[in-house]
């Protein structure tokens, strides 16, 4: 219910009915529907020519739940939160969204669908063309009813969350990277959607930021029932938002379930990259074994010396 | 495990593909650009109307290449006025120089070379634009906004191209036989009487309609072309410059294919 009442004041705000997908009737969703999974990747598979990159994925996320997809590059993490909001498009298996296929949709239907999706992009997909305020500003000025007076105030709370305000009538090409990521992460929360995609949302960022980061992935799950899928190489984030981790390996889900499940697996994939993360004893133990810069100098002289330096 | 195996294509077959790919390719193609102004045509009618997005494309495509069409139109109606008093001279017609001037630059250069002009600076922009947008993730962002990029980046181009091409060919017409009364009438002394005369009675109304319908499809042509050039943009940097000299090239020759259909057809109707 409490759920149901927070959806009300987000419908209310933005001025059209949200939790409810296409092909529902509003009002209609049941208690129990609202408890199972809201996503549901059906025996998905991807591929790009004769490379499979996703194959037969199976996972279902619970409404309000935060799933992060960990593991290593190119493992297919990015294809798959794509297909979620149906910016790729499967060979075989389907997406459900509340029992509707996304990949079964034509271009105004999806439209009206992707109005219940906030995505956080890797590479901050920020438009050019547009100052910080005016991005942020972009997805209340196109779906909802607000004055701008309204939006202002909500823009400039969400810049300020994420230490960005100072920015705001700076183009995205006059701020640095991590600033560029923060503002990205404001204009996908600041419609407060229903289910949030974060294509690394922390990478690029310094710890402190990264922090911020988590907490506000926290907030909107806590204060909004936000479903959230992350996607994240940084295991302290993952860990501490996950309330399931998956792991992808070559395009397979290779390990599944709570993060210390996935912690305590055998798979030799993920415990060589949950290891890798972890600052272990045996690694900072490594340390003590590294050479000083002036060894460094000194092995450098010697190595000249043998070989003769360089013609410039 | 056969299944696994790989298959090595017979010669013949590598042959027949490599035979037929130019033209399997330009179905494609055709293919793609009949998709996307499907679904322009389509997403125009729908709310929102973004017309500050569309008074940003005119400003974009026709006001912003003013100052190049004028420079053109002017150059081409000089140096036409001179060839044809040149050639005409050699048989005492020197008279007709106005109005062979502007019955071939209502008829053929004016929207021509308009739309050669548009392809050439707008249409390479808006393919750049978009490429670049697209190698950002800037159109995938609009979609997970749930804005359709189509309607919010196509149609806006379309409409203005569809839409200046015309003014700016007008513009063209205007301005090169200037340039043609410039250098007939100022320069090689023709009597200006006889020079608009000559312009009055050989032009026909049906000789600028003519040219204005043309226009009005090679600005739709250019600015489809150059669209899906951007939009459909694979790679980073190097497919942005590949997309961008693709829109050009593919721009002006659909230009010159589609001024040869509709000089056929309207000259077999007229």
């Amino acid at each position: 219910m409490r759920l149901a009442a927070q959806r009300a004041e987000v419908s209310d705000w933005v001025g059209y009915e949200v939790g409810y997908g296409v092909g529902y009737e509003v009002g209609t969703m049941s208690e129990s529907d609202a408890d199972g999974p809201q996503i549901i990747i059906e025996d998905l598979v991807k591929r790009f020519g004769e490379r499979t990159v996703l194959d037969h994925i199976n996972i279902k996320i619970d409404r309000g739940e935060t799933l992060v997809v960990i593991g290593g590059s190119g493992a297919g993490k990015s294809t798959l939160v794509r297909h979620l909001i149906a910016l790729e498009r499967p060979t075989s298996g389907r997406i459900l969204v509340d029992g509707v296929d996304m990949a079964a949709l034509g271009d105004f239907e999806l439209s009206r669908v992707r109005r219940r999706f906030g995505m956080v992009f890797q590479k901050y997909a920020l438009f050019d063309s547009m100052t910080v305020y005016d991005n942020v500003a972009f997805p209340l000025r196109e779906q909802t009813k607000m004055s701008e007076r309204e939006i202002k105030d909500r823009v400039m709370v969400k810049l300020d969350e994420l230490g960005v305000a100072h920015a705001a009538a700076r183009m995205p090409a006059e701020i640095s990277g991590g600033m560029a990521k923060r503002v990205g992460i404001a204009r996908a929360l600041v419609l407060e959607p229903e289910i949030l995609i974060y294509d690394e949302p922390t990478s690029g960022l310094d710890p402190v930021t990264s922090r911020t980061v988590d907490e506000l992935i926290e907030e909107m799950r806590e204060r909004f029932g936000v479903t959230s899928v992350v996607i994240t190489h940084d295991m302290a984030s993952a860990f501490d938002i996950a309330d399931r981790v998956a792991m992808l390996v070559r395009g397979k889900i290779a390990v599944e379930g709570p993060p210390e499940n996935v912690m305590a697996s055998d798979h030799e994939d993920v415990q060589r990259f949950v290891h890798s993360s972890a600052i272990d004893p045996a690694r900072i133990a490594q340390r003590s074994a590294r050479k000083s810069p002036a060894q460094v100098r000194a092995l450098r002289k010697e190595r000249l010396a043998k070989q003769g330096a360089p013609k410039v | 495990m056969a299944e696994n195996e790989t298959k090595t294509p017979s010669v013949t077959r590598q042959s027949l593909e490599k035979l037929f790919e130019p033209a399997v390719r330009a179905i494609e193609e055709l293919g793609t650009l009949a998709q996307l102004g499907f679904s322009a045509f389509v997403w125009q009618f729908r709310r929102p109307y973004r017309f500050g997005v569309l008074v940003q494309q005119l400003e974009f495509v026709g006001v912003q290449s003013i100052f190049l069409v004028c420079l053109v139109g002017l150059f081409t109606g000089m140096v036409f006025a001179v060839q044809t008093a040149y050639g005409f001279r050699r048989f005492g017609a020197e008279n007709l120089v106005g109005g062979v001037v502007a019955l071939s630059l209502s008829r053929e250069m004016a929207p021509v070379l308009t739309a050669i002009m548009v392809a050439a600076r707008a249409g390479s922009g808006m393919a750049a634009q978009l490429g670049n947008m697209r190698a950002t993730e800037q159109i995938d962002a609009l979609e997970t906004m749930a804005v359709s990029p189509v309607q919010y980046l196509i149609v806006p181009r379309l409409i203005a191209g569809t839409l200046m091409v015309p003014v700016l060919a007008l513009l063209f017409f205007g301005v090169g036989l200037g340039g043609a009364y410039l250098v007939g009438v100022v320069m090689l002394s023709l009597d200006q009487g006889v020079f608009m005369d000559r312009v009055t009675a050989l032009l026909d109304k049906r000789d600028l309609v003519q040219g204005l319908v043309k226009a009005v499809i090679f600005g739709y042509a250019v600015t489809l072309i150059s669209c899906r050039h951007g939009y459909y943009a694979k790679g980073g940097a190097e497919g942005v410059g590949l997309a961008t000299t693709r829109a050009v090239v593919w721009s002006v020759v659909g230009v010159f294919f589609l001024d040869y259909i509709i000089t056929s057809f309207m000259t077999d109707m007229g």
